[in-house]
């Protein structure tokens, strides 16, 4: 069966699609707004997950892509003029240079080191990048007006981003969908089960590995500078919180790692959850520790996630969701 | 130029001494379990807001408040190793890690709401220490002291009592110690409990130093890290090296290039360190 | 009645069984001898009866008691002492250190010293060089201290996992020698070991262990004639 005839496919594809048609037609600026924030977690969390899902390896610092990308991009279209596209493009194909040029050297690490190393430099980035001047060291930068002008005021370059954000987030959804369906993810599932095992099976891991966190850093990089585009700016402590790096995480384990649904339910879930804690009169003040508590009871006892409970479960759903 | 060199020097030993303990906690329970405690930080912030209570509601001396604060520090890690840890203990990595994490969110949440992130201090002065050119606030000399006795309370522990060797035992080999009639899930728990308490500890030392938050332990958790791979992970006693290779380098640096570089050089090191050597400067593999 | 009795064991790994209900009987004072071929589980089964390993059906009793639900260090501080396959030693602590984390159940730490002594009979090796750390000594000498730290448990029932895998069979010999000297001391054990012509010559009475169940059992003497076991597992 070719791609375009399974369901697995189209599931995820088409709300995606639907979602974000839906909100195009009805053009209101909140519903925008809050589908830009749910768009984005989408994109982010699936973007995680091919490298965390399909090969086991925990970046704890993945942030450090959007950051680096979303600046990169932020300062070429700012500063340099290019139009939004380019700009986009060009802070994923940074983000992806960047994770090419560190992830040979990192992904030599296993288990909690190479964790810990993606925390070391999402930190380290994030202090280049508070004294690197072109970037506009630690206050960051601010969007040159002239920029919007392109696409008719500030107004419709919003809903141009929107629409940029959108299809980036089903392009990576295909990604996730062809990289686990290909004979590269085969060899990648190999590595996560056993990666000296894979070895000796003819699997090369270094260049899987890094081939993998290339793909996995590109889509960060330009949701980032689409993200700090409708912003408006720019600064080191927005673009690089491990906060939301670990938000990311959470996501994709909520959903169910190394599934391409997962992420797209984890994240739905779990900025749903966190807008009703936040709004809540009881746990507003606590949202933090409720949401705390949830994930807790999610690793302790559901450690596969909703979709991968949901599979393991129910056999019939197995080929409908990825 | 020099005078400021060493004085810049000096102070950031002393500080180092300070960092060196909470990493001790952090390195202590990875080379015991393999886990990273991401509730490193929340706890150190624990550490400090109960040695702030005890010192501007009850009135007790700080350092005096600092063995409750041990104590409630050992409970807390007892309990969060019970709840979070132990059924993760065998899992991969990320869920460990994402376990100390939710209870390191439950912790800022709760305190954010009791608290507030408005930053408190301990008002409490020893007044400043001279020697030759040198001024330097007693607190840090104190503080660097107290870094001493932790630490060598902890060596004697683990190497002369039965409670510390049974640790030992544990961490160099879980399932030999099991067949030797050691209770390993306990002395788990008791190793999770001295990294937090380590943490506590070393949080209310930090706070007679410098104003701090809810969130305060964040940045330490991050020296920590940095910390334990100079000092070697894993090694508790490596720790305090690492804590002063760390003060060190953030005395030195400021003379040499802007504080804001400080971070860069720092976490640049660290990566570098895991790449080259995973077991750290020192350590013996 | 029997020291340890293994009733009808059924244990394996996640999706593989491998033994399919083992009966085994240790009589007081004796020293008998499993025997199969390498992946039947025979360490399985020692795991499963340590309480490593949780079994799927069976039971284990010691000294009467059912111990099947209890965990590997209670079972340890009852007097069931294995000396596991590979040592497995604390290699990062000193070969006293070991014998003391040997002795740490309650019912060991009141004979320390004497047991101390035994063990340096034993082995005077050991003695020699009690603050080297267990890690940098010889295969030999490690196997020493994994037996050594086994007897300051003050075992009831000592089980030992391929004792002589791996070594010169001059050192095999001394660490069989060690075992025949236990033995007169009255220790009831269970041997595990690949030299079966070795383990049926110190043994009394030994089982043959075959598609994870026990194929023949019989005194150590009668099964060392048996044409069948001379063939597959004595190779003449």
């Amino acid at each position: 069966m070719k791609v375009w005839q399974k369901p697995g496919f189209w599931l995820p594809l088409v709300i995606v699609l639907v979602w974000g048609g839906a909100v195009l037609l009805i053009h209101q600026d909140t519903m925008r707004e809050s589908a830009f924030v749910l768009l984005m977690a989408v994109g982010l969390a699936s973007s995680l997950n091919i490298l965390l899902g399909y090969t086991g390896y925990v970046s704890f610092g993945h942030i450090v892509f959007f950051g680096l990308g979303g600046y990169t991009g932020f300062y070429l279209l700012s500063e340099q003029g290019w139009p939004l596209f380019a700009s986009a493009i060009g802070g994923g194909l940074l983000s992806a240079f960047i994770a090419g040029l560190v992830g040979l050297a990192v992904l030599r690490l296993r288990g909690a080191y190479f964790a810990l190393a993606t925390i070391g430099i999402n930190e380290a980035a994030r202090a280049f990048v508070s004294n690197f001047e072109p970037y506009g060291g630690a206050t960051g930068m601010f969007v040159n007006f002239s920029a919007y002008q392109k696409y008719g005021g500030p107004g419709p370059a919003l809903w141009t981003t929107f629409t940029f954000l959108w299809i980036t987030t089903m392009v990576v959804l295909v990604a996730s969908y062809l990289v686990k369906h290909s004979r590269f993810g085969l060899g990648l599932l190999a590595i996560r089960e056993d990666e000296d095992a894979a070895m000796v099976m003819g699997v090369k891991a270094p260049k899987a590995k890094t081939i993998t966190y290339v793909i996995s850093a590109f889509f960060p990089g330009v949701i980032g500078t689409l993200y700090f585009f409708k912003n408006g700016n720019i600064e080191p402590g927005d673009a690089f919180q491990l906060h939301m790096s670990i938000e990311m995480l959470v996501m994709v384990m909520l959903g169910g790692m190394g599934t391409v649904m997962g992420p797209l339910v984890g994240a739905v879930g779990y900025q749903w959850l966190r807008g009703y804690l936040l709004t809540s009169p009881i746990f507003k003040d606590l949202h933090l520790a409720v949401a705390g508590a949830m994930l807790l009871v999610i690793i302790l006892f559901v450690p596969a996630g909703l979709v991968g409970w949901v599979r393991n479960h129910v056999q019939r759903l197995q080929k409908v969701l990825e | 130029m020099l005078d400021q060199l060493i004085s810049s020097l000096t102070d950031g030993l002393l500080l180092g001494f300070v960092y060196g303990v909470a990493a001790m906690g952090l390195t202590l329970i990875w080379g015991v379990m393999s886990v990273i405690n991401l509730a490193h930080g929340p706890v150190i912030a624990m550490g400090m807001f109960g040695t702030y209570l005890l010192f501007t509601h009850l009135g007790v001396n700080p350092y005096l408040a600092m063995v409750p604060v041990a104590g409630a520090g050992l409970i807390a890690g007892l309990v969060i190793y019970v709840i979070a840890v132990h059924r993760v203990i065998n899992a991969p990595h990320l869920s460990s890690l994402l376990a100390t994490f939710a209870v390191n969110m439950i912790i800022i949440g709760v305190g954010t709401a009791v608290f507030s992130t408005s930053p408190q201090n301990i008002n409490y002065s020893l007044g400043s220490v001279e020697v030759g050119f040198l001024t330097f606030p007693a607190s840090r000399l104190v503080g660097a002291f107290g870094a001493i006795l932790v630490t060598a309370c902890l060596y004697l522990f683990l190497y002369f009592t039965r409670a510390g060797k049974a640790i030992r035992a544990v961490a160099n080999n879980r399932m030999a110690a099991e067949l030797m009639g050691i209770p390993s899930s306990r002395v788990l728990a008791l190793s999770f409990g001295l990294g937090t308490m380590m943490a506590a500890v070393a949080g209310g030392l930090i706070a007679t130093f410098f104003p701090f938050t809810v969130l305060s332990g964040g940045p330490y958790e991050l020296k920590s890290f940095v910390i334990c791979v100079l000092g070697g992970l894993g090694h508790p006693l490596g720790a305090l090296v690492g804590g002063l290779m760390l003060g060190g380098l953030e005395g030195l640096i400021p003379t040499f290039m802007p504080v804001s570089w400080v971070p860069v050089v720092e976490f640049g090191l660290f990566v570098l360190v895991l790449l080259v050597r995973p077991s750290g400067l020192f350590g013996a593999k | 009645m029997a020291l340890l009795q293994v009733n009808d064991i059924a244990s394996g790994y996640e999706g593989v069984q491998i033994l399919w209900g083992v009966n085994l009987k240790l009589e007081p004072g004796k020293l008998t001898t499993l025997v199969g071929s390498n992946g039947v589980g025979k360490t399985t089964l020692l795991k499963t009866v340590m309480g490593l390993m949780a079994p799927i059906n069976g039971s284990v009793f010691f000294q009467g008691e059912d111990v099947t639900n209890l965990s590997a260090h209670a079972r340890a501080n009852a007097g069931m002492v294995l000396v596991p396959e590979g040592r497995q030693l604390f290699t990062e602590m000193t070969i006293y250190e070991n014998l003391e984390m040997g002795a740490f159940s309650h019912r060991a730490r009141a004979n320390f010293k004497q047991n101390l002594d035994k063990v340096y009979e034993l082995f005077p090796r050991l003695k020699e060089r009690t603050r080297q750390k267990a890690g940098t000594l010889s295969g030999g000498e490690q196997q020493m201290v994994a037996v050594g730290r086994g007897l300051m448990a003050e075992p009831e029932v000592l089980m030992l996992d391929e004792l002589s895998l791996g070594l010169s069979p001059l050192l095999a010999l001394t660490l069989f020698e060690a075992l025949t000297r236990l033995k007169k001391t009255g220790l009831t054990m269970l041997l595990v070991e690949q030299n079966v012509t070795m383990a049926l010559a110190v043994s009394d009475y030994a089982y043959v262990l075959a598609e994870g169940k026990v194929h023949l059992e019989g005194p150590a003497r009668e099964l060392s004639k048996n044409d069948e076991v001379r063939r597959t597992y004595l190779g003449i």
